[in-house]
């Protein structure tokens, strides 16, 4: 398959710290691919230097073959590369249609001038038809009850969930989702994990997760890259990475042997709900 | 608009279109009708005086509208806003004095130079946040008043300039009878144009880099771009607000518009409600009836209990003053939404009564 994005020796410094050292990878066309990692390993960094929110102290970044190193956010957003936050960054005052209209930004043509004329310049006429592939959005996300309520004022895994439907609206071809699941509880996780798997097999977007719920990276991802202090330690697939010595060390535990066999985790997630 | 309507039992909107409107109900527009049909029969029964208030209020809401795309939809700040008045009022009495352009194009085009200019001093103000775009536009204000006691030719320097009455191919229309309705044009106009902006791709921009910039960033939109396009926009609406203004006057002077106007059209806003179109205008009417009514009561005062319990005599005017502040201060603490969610929040009450939710 074909490469969807390419990371080459990126390195992040602030002042002093390494947030990122040299890391390396390639993400195919079609996948889903997790990233994970203890707590300021990188993983943020790594999604925000590819959505252009940092700019990498040193390497570069392609997506399908073009350097996307120097690119401002928006234009990586007219690229196709859309995200979602860790922490909820809706625009709160904004209606969910609102939001999720926002995220046809780059689709759409009228402009000030045209959309201040509304009926005269076809603004409207394709408003509308926007709305129509919106609507599709929230019938895949269950959001019809909320379409109208001020994103503010909703509860957090729905927040998270329009948060999904305005990277969705975009039409990226990649997507970033960082912490999908973070504070959801297990029926949520379920739904969220439902709506990844279709992004990737029924929408065809290439999925990159940051996730820290191994039960659920191990279940869906196709492979995993495993980052500890800014450094790559491992890449592959689920299986091959929880088994990698280095991985234990560094974020799984050693002692944990529920965690490190991908067969028992949702078992043990199971009872422990 | 904005904000959850209450829309009646039983009407379901069928296609996407329905539920684009305007106005929420087929009442509500009707009623919006019904006002401006109103409005438009006022020369015929209001005296000098309170249409000369209409006619302000009517300027000055235009100017306060594009206010409120910067500071209410953008969620930017300008304490420069009466210099870009300013700037329109001088450039169209320029224009319609200096050439052969009728007033009737000389109010657009001098809109147009102000957004110019306005752009200009927004590609500074695009990148910066807070307070320091607050002292970012007290410079735009001082440059600009500055330019226009050096520029005698453009604006006559210390002696006021005169602008030519409203006129239309030979046409001249005099008096604030027949200027009422061109206020009126103008104030509908901008009004429909900026609700249809906000429902609009860029209107939503806008708001979303008010809401999160950094995600709105994510969305594909360009911060610079559009902050900048937000000076330009709310320079265009004092720049029209201030060529009406001229050719109602008749005559141009820097009295009056220093920084205290500036903070006077924040205060429209801040009282109608910031990022509401409809708060825009009721805040502006506020402010212009306000002094008004407060004068209206200080002369009734006059003479009466309270004024010989206090020995108040002359002070009486001063009393205007404090009130005017303190209502502000008041509506600041009980009403920081504005006008425009108590509005609300009557209309609720009708409509659930006599339930309260």
């Amino acid at each position: 398959m074909a490469t969807s994005l390419e990371v080459r020796g990126v390195s992040l410094r602030f002042g002093g710290v390494r947030a990122l050292t040299d890391v390396s990878f390639a993400i195919r066309e079609g996948e889903l691919f997790s990233i994970i990692g203890p707590n300021g390993a990188g993983k943020t960094s790594i999604v925000n230097c590819i959505s252009g929110r940092y700019k990498p102290t040193e390497g570069q970044l392609f997506y399908k073959d073009r350097d996307i190193t120097g690119l401002t956010p928006n234009a990586r957003a007219s690229l196709g590369i859309g995200r979602t936050f860790q922490n909820l960054a809706l625009f709160h005052h904004m209606s969910v249609l609102d939001n999720i209209m926002v995220g046809r930004h780059h689709l759409l043509k009228n402009n000030f001038l045209t959309g201040s004329l509304y009926w005269l310049t076809g603004a409207r006429k394709e408003e509308l038809e926007h709305r129509r592939k919106v609507e599709e959005i929230i019938d895949f996300l269950d959001l019809q009850s909320v379409r109208k309520a001020t994103a503010g004022t909703l509860s957090y895994g729905l927040r998270k969930r329009v948060e999904l439907a305005r990277a969705m609206a975009l039409e990226p071809r990649l997507i970033l989702l960082d912490e999908p699941m973070a504070g959801m509880n297990f029926e949520e996780k379920e739904d969220m994990a439902r709506y990844i798997v279709d992004l990737n097999e029924e929408f065809g977007m290439t999925v990159v997760m940051i996730e820290h719920d191994m039960g659920v990276v191990m279940d869906i991802s196709h492979r995993v890259m495993v980052l500890d202090f800014g450094k790559k330690i491992a890449d592959g697939d689920p299986a091959t990475v929880l088994a990698d010595p280095h991985v234990k060390r560094a974020y799984l535990g050693e002692e944990d042997e529920v965690l490190v066999d991908p067969d028992d985790a949702p078992a043990a997630q199971e009872s422990a709900a | 608009m904005a904000g959850p309507a209450l829309i009646p039992a039983g009407d379901f909107r069928t296609t996407y279109a329905a539920d684009t409107t305007i106005f929420p109900t087929t009442t509500s527009r009707n009623f919006a009708i019904a006002g401006v049909a109103l409005l438009c029969l006022a020369p015929q029964f209001f005296s000098g005086y309170w249409l000369s208030i209409l006619i302000q209020i009517g300027i000055f809401s235009i100017a306060a509208l594009g206010l409120n795309i910067l500071v209410g939809f953008t969620g930017q700040i300008s304490i420069g806003h009466a210099a870009f008045f300013l700037l329109g009022a001088f450039t169209s009495a320029y224009i319609s004095n200096s050439a052969p352009i009728p007033v009737f194009f000389a109010i657009p085009l001098a809109g147009l130079v102000t957004a110019l200019v306005g752009l200009v001093f927004g590609i500074p103000a695009a990148r910066l946040k807070g307070l320091y775009l607050v002292i970012a536009t007290l410079a735009a204000q001082y440059i600009l008043l500055d330019f226009f006691s050096r520029a005698e030719w453009f604006s006559g320097g210390s002696v006021p300039a005169s602008a030519e009455p409203f006129s239309i191919f030979g046409y001249t229309l005099r008096g604030d009878r027949q200027y009422f309705y061109v206020v009126l044009a103008y104030v509908l106009a901008s009004y429909i144009l900026v609700t249809n902006l906000m429902r609009t791709r860029d209107g939503r921009a806008l708001v979303a880099i008010r809401d999160h910039y950094l995600s709105a960033e994510i969305m594909g939109i360009n911060l610079t771009k559009y902050r900048t396009l937000s000076f330009g926009l709310a320079a265009f609406f004092a720049g029209i607000a201030g060529a009406l203004y001229a050719h109602y006057q008749l005559v141009v002077s820097q009295e009056g518009f220093g920084i205290e106007r500036s903070i006077l059209f924040l205060a429209m806003i801040i009282i109608g409600g910031t990022g509401s179109i409809m708060g825009t205008l009721m805040g502006t009417a506020f402010v212009v009836l306000l002094p008004e009514s407060m004068e209206w009561i200080s002369l009734h005062l006059k003479g009466g209990a309270i004024d010989k319990a206090l020995s108040l005599n002359t002070n009486i005017t001063f009393l205007r003053e404090i009130a005017i502040g303190v209502i502000i201060i008041a509506f600041l603490m009980f009403e920081p939404d504005g006008l425009a969610h108590r509005w609300r929040q009557i209309k609720a009450y009708w409509k659930l009564y006599p339930f309260s939710h």
